[in-house]
């Protein structure tokens, strides 16, 4: 009988500890964009999954419809995702709307400390109100505009000479954005192992942010600012000052001389095939798609080589900010879980082995490493670009914002109405009135 | 007829509810079994439109719906009527519609026009011009982006060959002139066989002896045409023009998917003007004032163009 008892005491303590680890196992969902780096993510996953004794699960959006699909669950207050790694440009909105948990009380009971992260990634990704401790995301995955070229063809004894003879330089790496035209030009309609190839690709999409994501590049380096420093919301003769105005009509001139034909509508994946399929020299992209180009059989072993976007006229040179962070949605029923899954992955050793994965992690510790220059032949470029990025307004109303900025950018460059300064002019007057709208002004 | 309907329910009714049934009258029943309808549709479609007409008078957005509502009385409607963009997107889809219908109701016609003779094939040759409707709009978008590709595409291969014009040299989505052809000839490309087949089905309606009292007249053939085919099929020809102005009035899919509303804003018909204010902008007072507005456009139009087909029909 004791015995007996004894038995059925032990079953019960096994049923109530294993029924204790089913109810504190969660079943988390992550939503991002479906891209090269989330097939990374979830290979990374797999190891909190064995830690942690949750599950994960994922959902990824094409990049087109991103921002629609999840800005629509985050509105409507739904529930399917517990973490989300939304885009930069949505955490204004995102804070304000009370879509995001606030992560400072978080960080400080774990020790996760901001600046071991790259400064302009916790600018980007996690502050606001901008430039203030206010964090409401973990940089997860730093992104930046950059450029790619055809480093074999730049190689060629021939085209060098040419090169040499017709601009009095040596084919090489641009360092101005002038320089980066006189390269496409130079390519533009040119036979290369007996094939036509074109000079440059660069960002042009009309439906979501691709023109605007292109031609920030130009027009930061040309002296651009969105407002005035001392004045928010301030945007005549910044906006549109002359150095801007030249930006674009530089934008312009690089899309009408030198880029393959049917390139109006172009973005990311346009940008990737055009450079693997050998069509163009030059490619500007972000530099999540550099891993790709460096397994890809033409154009990886060596054929690609990497650089900054180049400076303006006057000296100045930025390149667009991406990447995102990693928050946790405060309509989820699982924050606790959530929040577990965020501090394993800001530990360094998960951050060097999401690199090594072909995740561009934030962390310091990781891109400072005396090692990392040398760890991927784009690792250098990256740490340069990342050191002078701009991002596009975050505010509440960005997608308003972006949208104008879409429409005047691909009326003035691709469809070629009016001039540059009526398209800056245009902005203006657009980005005013959302603001009036929003009471800012 | 209806109190066998009634007696029959009685057999099977529990007493309660037979007495209450015997006790209605025969309009009391119709009301009975319309008030469901009704509610649904008073639900679905009612409802919301005037729901919409009031967000329509507020600075409402669904994506802070906590801020506190303002009402903004018709300011919504006055910067719609008074914004060059919208009109321009209006210019856009007059210019759509007009083309897509002349062209469809002129190809479609003359397909079922000859469609209608008996020839050898004539029931394959009928399944192959139908197959285009039967395509995702998306689809059709994605696959013809690839044929007018500059450098790859067929549709520049094809004008080139006939032309003798390099086929990169014009871009059918890029250029601002031929982006608005571009659409209008994927869409006709598409829905002409609808066309088509409501011209086939008027066709065949004609009772062949009025062709022949017209033989026995002596009547040429050119006016049997003008005097019997035409005002006979007017009725089905303009159904399918009704049809066709109310699809491509909101025309969406297709276009987004060829030409993302661009270059510029060349072909950003109202539906994708909307739909950027609405869902991307978040502007959802301002949105539903334009929605108003498109409604109001879109139902003026259709009761006109119905009664004119009342007319038609009449005579």
């Amino acid at each position: 009988m004791r015995r007996a008892h004894l038995a059925a005491t032990a079953a019960l303590s096994i049923t109530a500890a294993f029924s204790t680890s089913q109810a504190q196992a969660a079943d988390l969902t992550l939503c991002w964009a479906a891209w090269d780096p989330a097939n990374a993510l979830v290979e990374l996953s797999k190891d909190f999954e064995a830690q942690s004794g949750h599950s994960m699960k994922f959902e990824f959006v094409p990049w087109p419809n991103f921002a629609d699909r999840m800005l629509n669950e985050l509105n409507s207050g739904g529930k399917l995702c517990d973490l989300m790694i939304g885009d930069s440009q949505w955490i204004g909105g995102s804070a304000e709307n009370g879509h995001y948990v606030k992560l400072n009380d978080f960080f400080d009971a774990n020790d996760i400390t901001m600046s071991d992260f790259i400064d302009a990634t916790v600018t980007g990704y996690s502050e606001w109100p901008k430039n203030t401790p206010n964090y409401w995301a973990l940089p997860a995955f730093g992104d930046v505009v950059g450029w790619t070229y055809r480093k074999d063809w730049f190689e060629k004894p021939e085209l060098q000479a040419e090169f040499k003879e017709k601009y009095g330089r040596d084919l090489g790496v641009p360092a101005t954005l002038a320089e980066l035209k006189d390269i496409a030009e130079f390519f533009q309609g040119r036979e290369v192992d007996g094939k036509t190839v074109y000079g440059a690709s660069i960002y042009t999409e009309r439906g979501s942010e691709g023109i605007t994501m292109g031609a920030m590049n130009a027009l930061y380096s040309y002296g651009f600012k969105y407002e005035n420093p001392d004045k928010p919301y301030d945007m005549e003769g910044f906006v549109n000052s002359p150095g801007a105005v030249a930006g674009l009509e530089y934008y312009k001139a690089l899309y009408d001389c030198c880029t393959p034909p049917g390139s109006s509508n172009g973005y990311m994946s346009e940008g990737i095939d055009a450079f693997k399929s050998g069509q163009v020299a030059l490619q500007m992209n972000f530099a999540f798609t550099w891993p790709g180009f460096e397994s890809d059989a033409n154009v990886g072993g060596g054929k690609t080589g990497y650089f900054v976007n180049p400076a303006g006229p006057d000296g100045e040179q930025f390149a667009q900010l991406g990447g995102q962070g990693i928050s946790v949605v405060s309509y989820s029923s699982q924050q606790e879980a959530a929040l577990e899954y965020i501090k394993w992955f800001a530990q360094p050793e998960v951050q060097a082995k999401w690199w090594a994965m072909g995740g561009f992690s934030c962390l310091k510790s990781v891109t400072l490493d005396p090692a990392f220059p040398q760890s991927q032949p784009y690792a250098q470029t990256f740490l340069d670009s990342m050191a002078v990025v701009k991002d596009f307004w975050a505010e509440p109303s960005y997608a308003t914002l972006l949208q104008a900025t879409q429409r005047r950018f691909h009326d003035y460059v691709v469809a070629g109405n009016g001039t540059a300064k009526e398209a800056l002019d245009g902005l203006v007057r657009d980005w005013t009135e959302t603001f009036e709208d929003d009471g800012k002004l | 007829m209806t109190d066998d309907i009634i007696s029959r329910e009685r057999v099977g009714a529990p007493g309660a509810l037979r007495r209450r049934i015997a006790g209605l009258s025969d309009r009391a029943l119709a009301w009975v079994f319309i008030i469901p309808t009704i509610v649904l549709l008073l639900a679905i479609n009612i409802f919301p439109l005037i729901w919409t007409i009031r967000l329509s008078l507020t600075n409402y957005r669904a994506n802070r719906a906590n801020d506190e509502l303002e009402w903004v009385g018709l300011r919504n409607y006055e910067r719609i009527l008074t914004n060059p963009d919208i009109w321009n997107s209006m210019q856009a889809t007059a210019h759509f519609l007009f083309w897509t219908l002349v062209l469809q109701v002129l190809i479609g016609f003359s397909l079922a026009y000859l469609i209608n003779k008996k020839f050898k094939g004539n029931d394959l040759w009928t399944t192959i011009i139908v197959l285009p409707m039967m395509l995702s709009p998306a689809v059709v978008g994605n696959f013809w982006t690839f044929l007018y590709q500059p450098q790859i595409g067929l549709f520049n291969y094809a004008v080139a060959f006939v032309t003798g014009i390099d086929p990169a040299s014009f871009s059918m989505i890029g250029d601002v002139r031929l982006a608005p052809w571009s659409i209008i000839i994927v869409d006709t490309w598409m829905w002409t066989p609808f066309v088509m087949l409501i011209c086939l089905a008027g066709l065949r309606s004609i009772p062949d002896y009025i062709y022949e009292a017209a033989e026995v007249d002596r009547a040429s053939r050119w006016r049997q045409f003008w005097t019997i085919t035409i005002p006979m099929v007017l009725p089905f020809l303009m159904l399918a023009v009704l049809f066709r102005g109310i699809e491509n009035f909101k025309m969406f899919d297709l276009v987004v998917q060829l030409t993302g509303g661009g270059p510029g804003s060349i072909t950003e018909l109202t539906s994708i003007n909307l739909k950027r204010e609405a869902f991307e902008k978040w502007r959802t007072g301002y949105s539903s004032a334009y929605a108003i507005i498109l409604f109001v456009t879109v139902f003026g139009l259709a009761s006109i163009y119905v009664k004119a087909l009342n007319r038609v029909k009449q005579r």
